[in-house]
């Protein structure tokens, strides 16, 4: 059974919309790993939290645009949060103990998201409807349009931020050299603070965009956290741009894999990303795009 | 000889605490726990190998534990083959899976060790998973035979909690002669600085990747352990969350002593089997309690009671860098 072009169309539009959210968890990690050198295990429950906050306000009422701002910045505070009680008093600690904090304030938080919800998958309204949208022969859910849509003003606005304004440019800054940057005067441990937070921000984002497709659910995170830390090695681990371009891709393989994966096989297609992510180490460790800066 | 007493002595106390230990606990479950506790502390051993002196993390452990589990469970369930085969197999197979993905990965520098072990831990558990056909999937296998000498078998709590005792106690004694080994100092120069201990000639790859073989082999034998001691085996068991754990024992314990290998295999599954009557708020401790730890002493609770015992007097004060 050969797949026709629309079908094709199909997985792949499916796959970006996939791609884009493991894009944006991609994007956290390399952010806090570019600022401490640390892999922060908490990542995927920054998307949990995203996505929970955002059902909860939106099942109180407020209108959409609230409830996603409302969790994206609830979740910021959390990242922020991290940074201040756990990893801070912490600072002087070698990599691998600051690891295992940020393995441990995961299993916290997860913790906390299945007592304060319940531990079942809760659904979310989607934004505008779930009338398919017809464009040739694809038929796409508004969702779909609206995940991919967000992830891209997003991406947009962080790279303006990045290149052209003074916050971005010191939070580059340390990025290349941690050192020379405090000599020069900025403020490291706030451009740290402010890495956590982002990261916040782009992980409670992620999660209430996805929940309408997903449904939210305690450990949601797990997974996507580790395909977006995936994305980020196929991307080449530390370079922002490599860690949209990895989760994206690693989304549109997925998708193309299940899809196209003789009967009985679909089972495996979470392993698809692990499997990339095996290779890219094996044969180009240092990604598509490689690293930039250091 | 007074520095071999001195030496030994610490081996010598284990022995005892271990053989009196179901004087002191008698329940049936309480035995059940400390053979766990026995079998996590072999994995965990090598894991505190490779973390505490080679530098290198592995994220997927459990992935090891799996293959050994399963070659019990495959061998002696289904081919009825005998469990001490299913033994030398599990640690032997576990062994070769770490050399298989040790080699390519071990060349390259920093946490690459760590991504790809992950990236296997996850392969190998969804395989586990999907694989009905070689490992039962969520069902599991049955009806693994427990380990026997002639006549004698290891059936039921108590006797093979001295079974694992035993095979702790080697496993303690083979990481303390590696540490104190030719190969223990090369690994201690590769901690501290790889491009000096290169320098000095140490060929640093092959030693950790040695280490790495070994902690495979012990996660291995452990998995081949676990599986004769409930005979029964399922993918449940051996996810990312268990590897996350076993990291998490080293850690807590203290890297780089084989004693913190104890205490941190202790604890954690203590704890995690004691909050279950916390349900849901059993994840919240148990993440505080982590986090509290990593923050106040870095360095693990071992180094944590030592240097707490030093300062009360306790100890003789004797330290060697690089022991304890």
């Amino acid at each position: 059974m050969m797949p026709d072009a629309s079908q094709l169309l199909q997985y792949i539009v499916s796959g970006l919309t996939l791609g884009s959210i493991y894009g944006m968890i991609a994007l956290g990690f390399t952010l806090i790993h570019n600022a401490t050198g640390i892999v922060n295990f908490a990542q995927g429950e920054f998307v949990t939290l995203g996505a929970l906050i955002a059902i909860s306000g939106s099942e109180a009422g407020l209108p959409m645009p609230l409830a996603v701002l409302g969790a994206v910045a609830a979740v910021t505070l959390v990242g922020a949060a991290l940074e201040r009680t756990a990893i801070r008093p912490a600072r002087n600690s070698s990599v691998i103990t600051l690891i295992i904090i940020t393995i441990g304030a995961s299993i916290l938080l997860r913790g906390v998201a299945m007592w304060l919800w319940a531990p079942d998958p809760l659904p979310m309204r989607h934004f505008t409807g779930e009338t398919p949208i017809r464009i040739g022969d694809v038929s796409v859910l508004p969702q779909h349009l609206w995940i991919i849509g967000i992830v891209l003003v997003t991406m947009t606005a962080l790279r303006l931020l990045a290149e052209k304004t003074q916050v971005g440019k010191a939070m580059r800054a340390c990025a290349m050299n941690r050192e020379a940057a405090q000599l020069m005067g900025i403020p490291v441990e706030r451009m740290v603070c402010l890495s956590f937070a982002l990261s916040g921000a782009l992980g409670g984002l992620a999660g209430a965009i996805i929940a309408p497709l997903a449904m939210g659910q305690y450990n949601m995170g797990i997974m996507l956290g580790l395909k977006g830390f995936a994305g980020a090695i196929l991307g080449g681990m530390g370079n922002p741009l490599g860690a949209v371009l990895g989760g994206t891709l690693l989304g549109v393989l997925e998708s193309l894999g299940a899809g196209l994966s003789p009967p009985g096989w679909s089972g495996y297609k979470d392993a698809i990303a692990f499997a990339v992510m095996l290779v890219v180490l094996l044969a180009k460790p240092t990604g598509l795009l490689g690293r930039r800066a250091r | 000889m007074g520095g071999n007493v001195r030496r030994y002595l610490p081996f010598l106390l284990a022995v005892v605490a271990a053989a009196a230990l179901p004087a002191v606990v008698r329940s049936g479950y309480a035995l059940h726990l400390a053979a766990a506790i026995g079998i996590n502390t072999i994995v965990v051993l090598g894991l505190n190998l490779l973390m505490g002196y080679a530098g290198q993390v592995s994220l997927g452990q459990a992935a090891f534990v799996g293959v050994g589990a399963y070659t019990s469970a495959i061998l002696g369930s289904h081919l009825g083959l005998s469990p001490w085969i299913g033994l030398a197999a599990g640690a032997a197979l576990g062994a070769l899976m770490a050399g298989a993905v040790g080699v390519p990965l071990l060349k390259l520098r920093g946490h690459y060790l760590a991504m790809g072990t992950l990236g296997l831990g996850m392969i190998a558990h969804i395989a586990m998973v999907q694989w009905e056909g070689l490992t039962g999937g969520t069902i599991g296998i049955g009806g693994i035979p427990a380990l026997s000498v002639g006549g004698f078998s290891f059936h039921g709590d108590l006797r093979m909690y001295y079974l694992v005792a035993a095979f702790v106690l080697l496993a303690l004694l083979m990481a303390s002669n590696i540490i104190d080994s030719r190969v223990g100092r090369a690994l201690r120069a590769v901690h501290g600085s790889e491009v000096a201990a290169e320098v000095s000639g140490v060929d640093t790859a092959r030693y950790k990747l040695q280490v790495f073989i070994l902690s495979g082999g012990l996660a291995g034998l452990a998995g081949s352990l676990y599986a004769h001691h409930t005979g029964y085996v399922n993918c449940d068991s051996f996810g990312f969350a268990y590897s996350i754990q076993l990291v998490v024992m080293v850690v807590l314990g203290g890297m780089a002593s084989i004693w913190g290998a104890v205490l941190g295999a202790g604890a954690v599954t203590l704890i995690a089997e004691n909050l279950r009557a916390f349900q849901e708020f059993s994840t919240v401790i148990f993440g505080a309690v982590l986090v509290l730890v990593m923050v106040f002493l870095p360095a693990g609770l071992w180094r944590g009671i030592t240097e707490m015992a030093q300062r009360l007097g306790l100890s003789g004060g004797r330290r060697r860098s690089g022991e304890a």
